[in-house]
């Protein structure tokens, strides 16, 4: 992947930033901007605003991984999971720190920032969102785990001349 | 609309073809429908092309002129189409064809699917076929698609009770069916502790809950009803033609454990038909993984939500019993080239109404469904197949 594709999506990836719907309240991960929620698509269009997920929520299905995706060969066995939010949207991630057997349905986790995948020895380097296990969050402020601001040590824009085909 | 008959069928065998080009198996499926129809090139109006990866998997896109002019068609100058839905690219031109010859936009077309997926290491097919889901908000976190069928598979355990040994039966008896295919990928029959056994991929699922990938190609001619007689003796009745799509990520459906899209196409199929699930008797589904397998059988309307575990243990979707699933073997058995899957579905179930499909036949039967998917269901495509003498 060039690094301008995967740099493009770093607001999503790095802050969980998505959309709230103003005319329905449904919010989405990434960010949409037509609201399919609403009765009349059409009454959505511009009405989305940015909406910060707070990166907390529970385990719907996991899958302990040993045959890797592209890029995750160094990381097996690993737990891949689908989570749904506080605020509602689900989305597909890691679950780290934690035995995969103590993985389950309903796992209270927490979003944190973490190096995704390595695109061979001298390619880039992704980082974006995996989960913890987090017991305790329920009535903790959102947003607890996420960087509020991009480390400027990160890759968050293109370098002249490096993106690759 | 008027009626579409299939007039002609033909299938490369399915497996590692490392000593045949694509273009080598296109032709040779195209030319064996061509000729069981009895239909001359200079009559058809158009070809459509399933194909889900050729620029990726060997570096050629343009494919459908290709295949088209290494076929000797060239000089006819027809439209030749290349479709595209990941792994229900297959059934998606057979949509296609069906919507030209009932729309009376053509007359006689040829569908054909074919896919070469061993010219690239094992790890590059997984890739490339993964770009079937969401590439950048599942491949991306680390999902492939058997991971997302696993997850698919363990939310179905937690929510159904569904056991282990249900969906590793599935794999067992896709290796029975296949047994008797001699297009077959796999012809070896395997035992259940095989399956629980083999090296995990992504758990609950392993090694043998996987569909190989395959080389491989299919081809049926269709023409209208009015005039399949002229052709044929059997010819058989597409009743129903439908296309659903849903979400890509898995994590944007309604529901984990239903392929809505499935269930879309299937009420509409059965609608077009004014037919029941309970009128087939044959039914070729998308197993690429062993749940695959199950939550079709539930989608379809053939078995209650949840309730396919007991019920494929029970033997009711063996062949011959109440409905025979997968005849061919499925995707787990005959095999997997993507863009050929669903062509070849219909293949299996024409051969079977027409009583041609030999140590495999399935006596009586007179209704069919074939279910191409692609991804973990962005797509899902149904066709339902009769036989009307
Ligand atoms: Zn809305």
């Amino acid at each position: 992947m060039t690094i301008a594709r995967f740099w493009r999506e770093t607001p999503q990836r790095y802050n969980l930033g998505g959309a709230k719907c103003t005319v329905c309240q449904t919010v989405y991960f990434p960010p949409r901007s037509v609201c399919p929620s609403c009765a009349q698509h059409r009454q959505s269009i511009g009405k989305l605003e940015p909406f910060h997920l707070s990166g907390e929520g529970e385990v719907v299905t996991f899958s302990v991984v040993h045959d890797a995706a592209e890029g995750f060969e160094m990381q097996v066995p690993y737990v891949l999971a689908i989570v749904r939010t506080r605020e509602g949207p689900q989305l597909t991630g890691q679950v780290v720190d934690v035995d995969p057997k103590e993985v389950k349905i309903g796992l209270k986790v927490r979003a944190t920032f973490r190096k995704l995948r390595e695109e061979g020895k001298a390619g880039v380097i992704h980082y974006g969102y995996k989960f913890a296990p987090a017991e305790d969050w329920d009535g903790r402020p959102p947003g607890r785990g996420m960087p509020a601001h991009v480390p400027s040590e990160l890759p968050t824009r293109p370098a002249e001349g490096s993106a690759r085909a | 609309m008027r009626d579409v008959a299939i007039l002609g069928v033909g299938m490369t065998k399915f497996g590692e073809l490392w000593d045949r080009s694509f273009r080598e198996i296109g032709i040779e499926a195209g030319f064996q429908a061509l000729v069981d129809a009895k239909l001359s090139s200079g009559d058809l109006g158009a070809l459509y092309l399933g194909n889900m990866a050729s620029g990726s998997l060997i570096a050629q896109e343009h494919i459908a002129p290709l295949i088209l002019d290494y076929s000797g068609l060239g000089p006819h100058h027809i439209a030749a189409v290349r479709v595209e839905g990941g792994g229900a690219s297959g059934a998606l031109a057979l949509h296609e064809g069906w919507l030209a010859v009932a729309s009376g936009a053509h007359d006689f077309v040829v569908v054909g699917g074919a896919e070469k997926l061993t010219d690239v290491p094992d790890v590059e097919a997984s890739r490339i076929t993964g770009g079937t889901a969401d590439h950048e908000w599942e491949a991306v976190f680390g999902a492939t698609l058997p991971g997302l069928w696993a997850m698919i598979a363990r939310r179905h355990m937690h929510d159904f009770g569904t056991t282990r040994e249900a969906f590793a039966q599935v794999a067992v008896q896709m290796h029975e069916n296949g047994s008797k295919n001699p297009n077959a990928h796999y012809r070896n029959k395997i035992t259940l502790e095989a399956v629980t056994g083999a090296t995990p991929v992504a758990e609950p699922l392993g090694m043998l809950d996987c569909a190989p990938f395959s080389d491989g190609a299919a081809a049926v001619v269709l023409g209208p009803m009015e005039r399949a007689r002229k052709f044929t003796d059997t010819p058989i009745r597409l009743a129903a033609s439908q296309v659903a799509c849903d979400a890509m990520a898995l994590h944007h459906r309604r529901e984990i454990t239903t392929v809505d899209s499935t269930v879309v196409a299937a009420k509409r199929a059965f609608a077009q038909a004014r037919r029941a699930p309970a009128d087939v008797q044959l039914v070729e589904v998308n197993d690429a993984y062993t749940i695959a397998g199950l939550v079709a059988l539930e989608d379809l309307g053939f078995v209650e939500k949840g309730k396919s575990g007991p019920a494929f243990l029970n033997g009711e979707f063996a062949r011959g019993a109440r409905l025979s699933m997968n005849t061919s073997g499925g995707l787990k058995s005959q095999g997997q080239p993507f863009g050929a899957v669903g062509v070849a579905q219909a293949v299996e179930i024409v051969r079977q109404l027409r009583g041609e499909a030999k140590e495999r036949q399935v006596s009586g039967a007179t209704l069919g469904l074939a279910h191409n998917l692609g991804g973990t269901g962005g797509t899902s495509v149904v066709h339902l197949l009769e036989r009307t003498n």
